[in-house]
């Protein structure tokens, strides 16, 4: 289910990733003031645009999750969250980068993207947290979900806020992509397109990895029910911030039929 | 006396609000049920004395410890805009974190869900509990602000008033959600303040831009209209938010 | 042998004091309070509640058995509407849970191990809001703490109460609102004889509402019941009519 397209989707993100990076180091001309630093913004801002959307995708498929109470969307909605955050680190430490070679310094106030995105960072830094100190599995995906979809609402609103806020005292080359000519647009929508890929893809990975497990041990907790033995026992998974894909994931005829063996025996219908 | 009780058709009297022809009670209107909610928990914040004296002794003493952190005898302008709406935050996350516990230990949330009412009522209830908090926090912190921080400014009262207000109404939104969120977690008291003060953070932005003119020496001007607007917007935004994801966080 | 032949029976029960199996038949046509039908209650991975199915009549008497940890608190929480059934069909009061959960609210009354009041207000205090909230009469609340005799301390704050006027004063916010089904469990833990006595007409036998009791007593609980139903780690392992089941049978269930 969730494995297919995986290669075809690979095999995309390295070509487009790699064309790129062909554009960006070979083909694209240097900026006049920056120079070669510039090049970061290829790299910065898809970053940002795409931790971003990641986020609020998470908040989409929380609201899913929350109408339809199957947990894959509980499912999807971690993995992009928790993607997200780590393309948001990303985003911050070349943008750290940037200013401290533009600027001087390691971090400045005056953009309003970097602001607002330290801010969402911080607080999508509580969502492993706070699955990770409630125990029960389904009440840790509803929370979460709740928390997903509160601060997915909050990050527009929160760059909203933060750039009406911020005093523009150096020109926002980061934001300026309007006024780029058009090798600069073209390099950077391809960067975008591949910074999506890469997302995505990984995204996928993790999905279809972790299904997977689940289903081994659905598949193995199956096999103790009916055998019983200690070879096929099931260990307790321990307290974790990971949703877990239960039964639920599975099709309905398989938790049906595991739980129909005590039944048949004593001819309970 | 006690056999005449049990099943007797008297106890199914109806009160004020109507009951239905066949006898069978519907859903509690639910403006009887928020005055029931917001009464207990004005009676229960009264006889325990938990939250508001602390918010606001908390205030005060913050107030006496900038002095100290910042070696000024008065602030006006930014700086003081800035830092009444910190400490106003910081006192009210005390609030948020009580705001649930009660129910929490002794049974509340059970014996809510069990009746047959309106559940975003609690919501309701508990955010004007937090904000009859932040009010009095204020009617405390303010007086005492101006009193120890910022005697020369040429404060103008009813407008700082009414952004505080609109702050208000954003921080007891977001705080109510995100106290229900985190009451029944096993780290409570530290996820509150910690999910709650980034979500606030526009709030800060909204009220301290709004109230630096007006906390200027000399002449203070107006707020300008689109830090208001800011504070309207998050206000209306998160309070639908909130209404909307409370009732999931209610349930077992 | 026994728990096998209780399984192999439809859980249809005749009233008690008599009636043949044909005329329950008919009655069972009527309305079942209580209907499940291959109940899930999942808690993670493990099931809290594998498949139970069971039906129960009016004015009857549910007893649920089984150890520390079998699912009996979870089948009474999910019978309050307060727990989501997993899989499977639950209807209460001819009402289809969670659809309809909310019309049958007012009509249930659950007695768990948590008296649900607030301890910094009064007997008096937690019953006027619980009544406000179920919107029933004031004087329903003056009605009860007289029969639970609690009238003398009614405006002292529970926390200075011993728990045995405590649970007493549990039962009169579980009956405050004259629910028709009864979810008790283990009721009559913290209350000593003549309290015991005094509860009797609200939530007991003679009270004529239908019953789910968790016990842990064999001889009372059997003593009480209509139907009978065994919990073993969340597996229905005994459902049968009491008259069938003998307490050593109960015993049995929590080796």
């Amino acid at each position: 289910m969730y494995g297919k397209g995986l290669r075809a989707l690979s095999i995309s993100t390295v070509v487009v990733i790699a064309i790129a990076l062909a554009l960006v180091f070979f083909w694209v001309p240097l900026e006049a003031e920056q120079g070669f630093l510039q090049k970061i913004f290829y790299v910065h801002v898809p970053l940002a645009i795409v931790a971003l959307c990641g986020f609020i995708a998470g908040g989409i498929f929380a609201i899913q999750h929350l109408r339809t109470r199957e947990a894959k969307w509980d499912f999807r909605s971690y993995v992009a969250i928790h993607m997200s955050l780590i393309f948001g680190v990303a985003t911050l430490i070349t943008g750290s980068i940037w200013a401290k070679g533009s600027w001087g310094h390691w971090w400045v106030w005056d953009e309003p993207t970097l602001v607002s995105f330290l801010i969402v960072f911080l607080l999508y830094a509580t969502y492993q947290p706070l699955r990770f100190a409630i125990e029960d599995p389904e009440r840790q995906s509803r929370y979460a979900s709740v928390f997903a979809i509160t601060a997915g609402a909050f990050v527009p609103l929160n760059f909203i806020a933060v750039r009406a806020s911020t005093a523009y005292v150096h020109p926002r080359v980061l934001g300026a992509t309007s006024n780029l000519p058009w090798q600069m647009s073209l390099t950077f929508l391809v960067s975008l397109l591949g910074m999506a890929l890469l997302f995505t893809t990984l995204c996928k990975y993790e999905l279809t990895a972790k299904h997977t497990r689940a289903q081994l041990r659905a598949l193995r907790r199956l096999a103790e029910r009916r055998t019983g033995t200690a070879e096929t026992a099931v260990p307790r998974r321990g307290r974790s911030a990971a949703p877990s894909l239960h039964a639920t994931a599975m099709s309905a005829n398989a938790q049906h039929h595991a739980a129909e063996p005590g039944g048949a025996r004593t001819g309970l219908r | 006396m006690s056999a005449t009780i049990p099943g007797s058709e008297s106890a199914r009297r109806p009160v004020a609000s109507g009951e239905r022809a066949d006898g069978r009670r519907g859903t509690t209107p639910t403006l009887n049920v928020v005055r029931a909610l917001l009464r207990k928990e004005l009676l229960v914040e009264l006889r325990t004395l938990e939250s508001v004296p602390g918010m606001s002794l908390f205030a005060v003493t913050t107030f006496v410890v900038f002095h100290f952190a910042l070696n000024r005898n008065s602030i006006d302008g930014d700086l003081a805009a800035g830092v009444l709406w910190v400490t106003l935050l910081f006192a009210a996350m005390l609030g948020v974190n009580r705001l649930f516990v009660a129910d929490a230990d002794q049974g509340g949330f059970d014996g809510f869900l069990l009746a047959p009412v309106e559940r975003s009522a609690m919501l309701i209830a508990k955010l004007l509990a937090l904000l009859v908090y932040l009010v009095v926090l204020e009617l405390v912190a303010v007086p005492a602000f101006l009193l120890l921080l910022a005697p020369s400014s040429d404060h103008a009262l009813c407008s700082l008033i009414g952004v505080l207000a609109l702050g208000d109404v954003g921080i007891a939104a977001i705080g109510t959600l995100v106290a229900a969120l985190a009451v029944r977690t096993r780290a409570r008291d530290l996820l509150g303040p910690l999910l709650a003060l980034p979500l606030l953070v526009p709030i800060v932005i909204g009220g301290a831009r709004a109230s630096s003119p007006l906390l200027v020496l000399g002449h203070a001007g107006s707020p300008a209209a689109r830090w208001l607007l800011t504070l309207g917007l998050y206000d209306l935004v998160f309070g639908l938010i909130a209404y909307a994801l409370f009732d999931f966080l209610l349930e077992d | 042998m026994q728990i096998e032949q209780g399984l192999a029976e439809s859980p249809a029960v005749p009233r008690r004091g008599g009636g043949d199996v044909a005329e329950s038949r008919d009655a069972e046509a009527v309305r079942a309070v209580v209907e499940l039908d291959r109940l899930v209650r999942r808690y993670g991975e493990r099931e809290a509640l594998s498949s139970v199915s069971l039906s129960l009549q009016e004015r009857q008497t549910l007893v649920v058995f089984g150890p520390n940890g079998a699912g009996k608190t979870t089948l009474l929480r999910v019978l309050a509407t307060l727990l989501r059934p997993h899989s499977g069909r639950v209807e209460v009061l001819g009402e289809s849970i969670p659809e309809r959960a909310w019309a049958v609210r007012g009509r249930i009354g659950l007695l768990g191990h948590e008296p649900l009041l607030y301890r910094e207000l009064s007997a008096r205090e937690n019953l006027r809001f619980h009544a406000r909230l179920h919107d029933v009469s004031r004087e329903r609340v003056e009605q009860l703490l007289a029969a639970v005799q609690i009238d003398r301390r009614a405006d002292e704050p529970i926390r200075t109460l011993s728990r045995g006027m405590v649970q007493r004063v549990a039962v009169a916010r579980a009956v405050l609102h004259d629910p028709e089904l009864l979810l008790l469990d283990e009721p009559h833990s913290n209350l000593d004889p003549a309290a015991t006595e005094l509860v009797e007409p609200l939530i007991g036998a003679a009270s004529g509402r239908t019953r789910v009791i968790c016990s842990h007593d064999p001889g009372g609980g059997l003593a009480e019941a209509d139907l009978v139903l065994g919990l073993r780690e969340g597996h229905p392992a005994l459902l049968a009519p009491a008259r069938d089941v003998d307490a050593a049978t109960v015993t049995e269930l929590y080796r």
